[in-house]
């Protein structure tokens, strides 16, 4: 399970300025950033801006691009779940609703309680062992019931 | 004496439990005080044999698989007793599956230990870089032209003659730029190779970078494939450490140096230019061509752009000579292919082949139809931008300008295997929902189009002015086809369009009237 920093300006400064010498250094930034509190606090925007002497408009915009980037703290674990064709013919799309249905939760949210985010993924490269998913950074393949059923129940744990 | 028994650590196995095997039998070994070494590997791609564990052997490597923990001793039994096991696959090399391909990418890919330089000497590792070196720039790109090896991310643009086009432009600074956000559904070639044999993917940058003048290369690979960044990170530091890359390239004159970045979740950014845009730190938006990033690239400067796989061939290239690249393959289609079997399949995996063979046989004979049991119905060939083929064009070959003449594309060579459970109005709803979700906005067919398209197919399946609203779509792929900046909009029709001319009755319509090919 990831343990993540508090929101620390101090600490973000130090990060920032850790990357900024890199060519094209604004998601290694972001990366980092997120690698170390979870996620990308909006009161990182204008120290970026700063850093990197763009406008906090061109920062937000690229934050809000990505996928990847989340601008609150996820719950304790991520449960990332693919969609793409490969696991849908697989079966994967059953398997996503009968998560939703046993977490009472849908995809792009957090569980009640904040146990565990669930997320969409298109596609972790796992096609030819599909329905696949990643817990954390963990990856699992060849998903049926009883295998989301075993990860639901370490997530809950 | 030292048993020697090899794991793979690629993401598809470890997926499927390999950790878990290989502490499993290093346990085992603990037990009955037996002396082993664990070689962690990529797959050989066989992925329904995966976990698949080897043993070196005094007849070479023998296979195990899948296998799960509660089989290690068994199988240690089994090699050092020569009792049988039910998983026993016999000699590696003999399986009929990897007898059959034609391994020149991949000719290391699951033999090798993909953390160690040294292996990669050993099974013919730089072969290619010294061959370069010898023959300086210009004679390493015409021989890569006379290859006629073609962008294998999916455009088939030919390598060499974007090379020759960096090589003559002239700038202070130039750059590699290696395209690894390969994020087609049912491809995993590119992560593959990385995470199995990162080493040669690191000689085809070298190459690239003295072939044209440049000295800087990225490798930009997708956040979705963390075990790939951790191999290749490593690869780059111990090829850093060997003199490869920096100041004075094996020994030569040339400096070249690269580095990883990590992409954030958007598909887009596979195609070229967005994937420029992120590397400069900006929304992956879409630039419009031209000029061409061999002209201005990244940062503005000269840049080759290729995708893994075409980078990771370059050393087998130049290592065996140009022409026995080219005498493999059909048409304008030469070399070889990774064709990455997935989704409903029997024999999922990595196959490697000249083109040429058809479609019929990658599905039927090489994946053994579907693991349901159930008819194969349709096929999505080449990603989420493919088209979906059904059995009646079975015979097409699998080659660029074949699928193209059939309305598809073989892309990134992934083929998706559906039963006949499949609803290709859905198919076909989700390549319009997934371009809406990773449109980049720039241009209003794919940004808007997308999301019409979606609500037009909903309406159609609902029966509301069936007729019309089939019109409707059937003119919304033409102006997303035609009026699109790149790929993603251009190229979500052929799975929409596909879907709906050859399986109407999904849609609500008559039926198709293709007959199956024999």
């Amino acid at each position: 399970m990831p343990a993540f920093l508090p929101w620390s300006a101090e600490r973000a400064a130090e990060i920032i300025a850790s990357e900024a010498g890199r060519e094209g250094a604004l998601l290694p930034i972001l990366h980092a950033l997120q690698a170390a509190f979870g996620y990308v606090d909006r009161a990182a925007e204008p120290l970026i801006a700063d850093a990197l002497n763009l406008t906090r408009a061109e920062v937000h915009g690229v934050v809000t691009f990505y996928h990847d980037f989340r601008s609150e703290p996820a719950g304790k674990r991520v449960l990332r779940l693919c969609r793409a064709e490969a696991c849908q013919a697989a079966g994967g799309d059953a398997l996503i609703d009968h998560v939703e249905q046993r977490l009472g939760t849908s995809i792009g949210s957090t569980a009640p309680g904040g146990m565990v985010t669930l997320e969409a993924v298109y596609c972790l490269g796992l096609c030819a062992t599909a329905p696949s998913a990643m817990l954390d950074g963990r990856v699992v393949g060849r998903l049926d019931v009883a295998g989301v059923d075993a990860l639901l129940d370490e997530v809950e744990r | 004496m030292t048993l020697r028994l090899y794991v793979p650590r690629d993401a598809g196995a470890e997926a499927v439990g390999a950790v878990d095997v290989a502490v499993a039998l290093a346990a085992a070994a603990d037990r009955r005080g037996l002396d082993i070494e664990i070689v962690r590997t990529g797959s050989r791609g066989l992925y329904w044999l995966e976990p698949m564990v080897e043993a070196e052997t005094a007849d070479g490597r023998i296979g195990f698989g899948p296998v799960t923990p509660v089989d290690a001793d068994g199988i240690l039994d089994a090699v050092v007793g020569g009792d049988g096991h039910a998983l026993a696959l016999g000699p590696v090399e003999a399986i009929p599956w990897l007898k059959r391909q034609t391994r020149l990418t991949f000719a290391r890919c699951g033999i090798v230990d993909p953390r160690s330089i040294g292996d990669y000497g050993r099974h013919g590792g730089w072969k290619g870089l010294a061959r370069t070196l010898a023959l300086g720039p210009e004679e390493t790109i015409e021989a890569v032209v006379h290859s006629g090896l073609r962008g294998r991310g999916g455009a088939g643009f030919p390598t060499g003659i974007k090379w020759r086009t960096v090589a003559g432009a002239s700038a202070p600074q130039k750059y590699v730029v290696c395209n690894a956000d390969e994020g087609d559904s049912g491809t995993f070639a590119d992560r593959m190779i990385m995470e199995g044999d990162p080493f040669t993917l690191i000689e085809g940058m070298i190459i690239a970078g003295i072939a044209v003048g440049a000295t800087k290369g990225y490798v930009y690979i997708r956040s979705e494939y963390p075990h790939a960044i951790v191999a290749l990170e490593a690869a780059i530091a111990a090829a850093r450490d060997a003199g490869y890359l920096g100041m004075g390239v094996a020994g030569s004159s040339h400096i070249f140096d690269m580095e990883v970045r990590v992409g954030a979740g958007a598909y887009v950014c596979g195609e070229e230019t967005s994937l420029l845009e992120s590397l400069e730190g900006r929304r992956g938006v879409v630039r419009a061509k031209p000029p061409l990033p061999a002209h201005k690239g990244l940062f503005g400067r000269p840049t080759v752009i290729n995708n893994v796989i075409s980078l990771a061939t370059v050393p087998a290239i130049l290592a065996d000579g140009a022409e026995r690249y080219r005498d493999l393959g059909m048409g304008r289609s030469r070399g070889t292919m990774p064709i990455q079997l997935a989704g409903n399949v029997m024999r999922g995996g990595l196959f490697e082949t000249a083109f040429g063979v058809t479609l019929g046989e990658i599905v039927d004979d090489i994946g053994g139809g579907t693991f349901t049991g159930r008819p194969v119905r349709a096929v999505q060939v080449g990603g989420p931008l493919g088209a979906y083929f059904p059995r009646a064009l079975f015979d097409t070959p699998f080659d660029y300008e074949s699928f193209a003449a059939r309305d598809g594309l073989i892309g990134h060579g992934g083929v998706v295997v559906f039963d006949d459970s499949v609803d290709m109005a859905k198919q076909a709803r989700f390549a319009m929902e997934f371009c809406a979700i990773e449109s980049c906005g720039k241009c209003t067919p794919c940004r808007i189009g997308s999301t019409r398209g979606v609500e037009t197919i909903d309406r159609i399946v609902r029966g509301e002015r069936r007729d019309e609203e089939i019109e409707v779509l059937s003119d919304l792929c033409n102006t997303l086809k035609f009026g699109s900046l790149c790929a993603l909009g251009g190229f979500t029709p052929y799975p929409v369009m596909s879907a709906l001319t050859h399986f109407p009755e999904d849609f609500g319509a008559a039926p198709g009237r293709l007959v199956a090919a024999e």
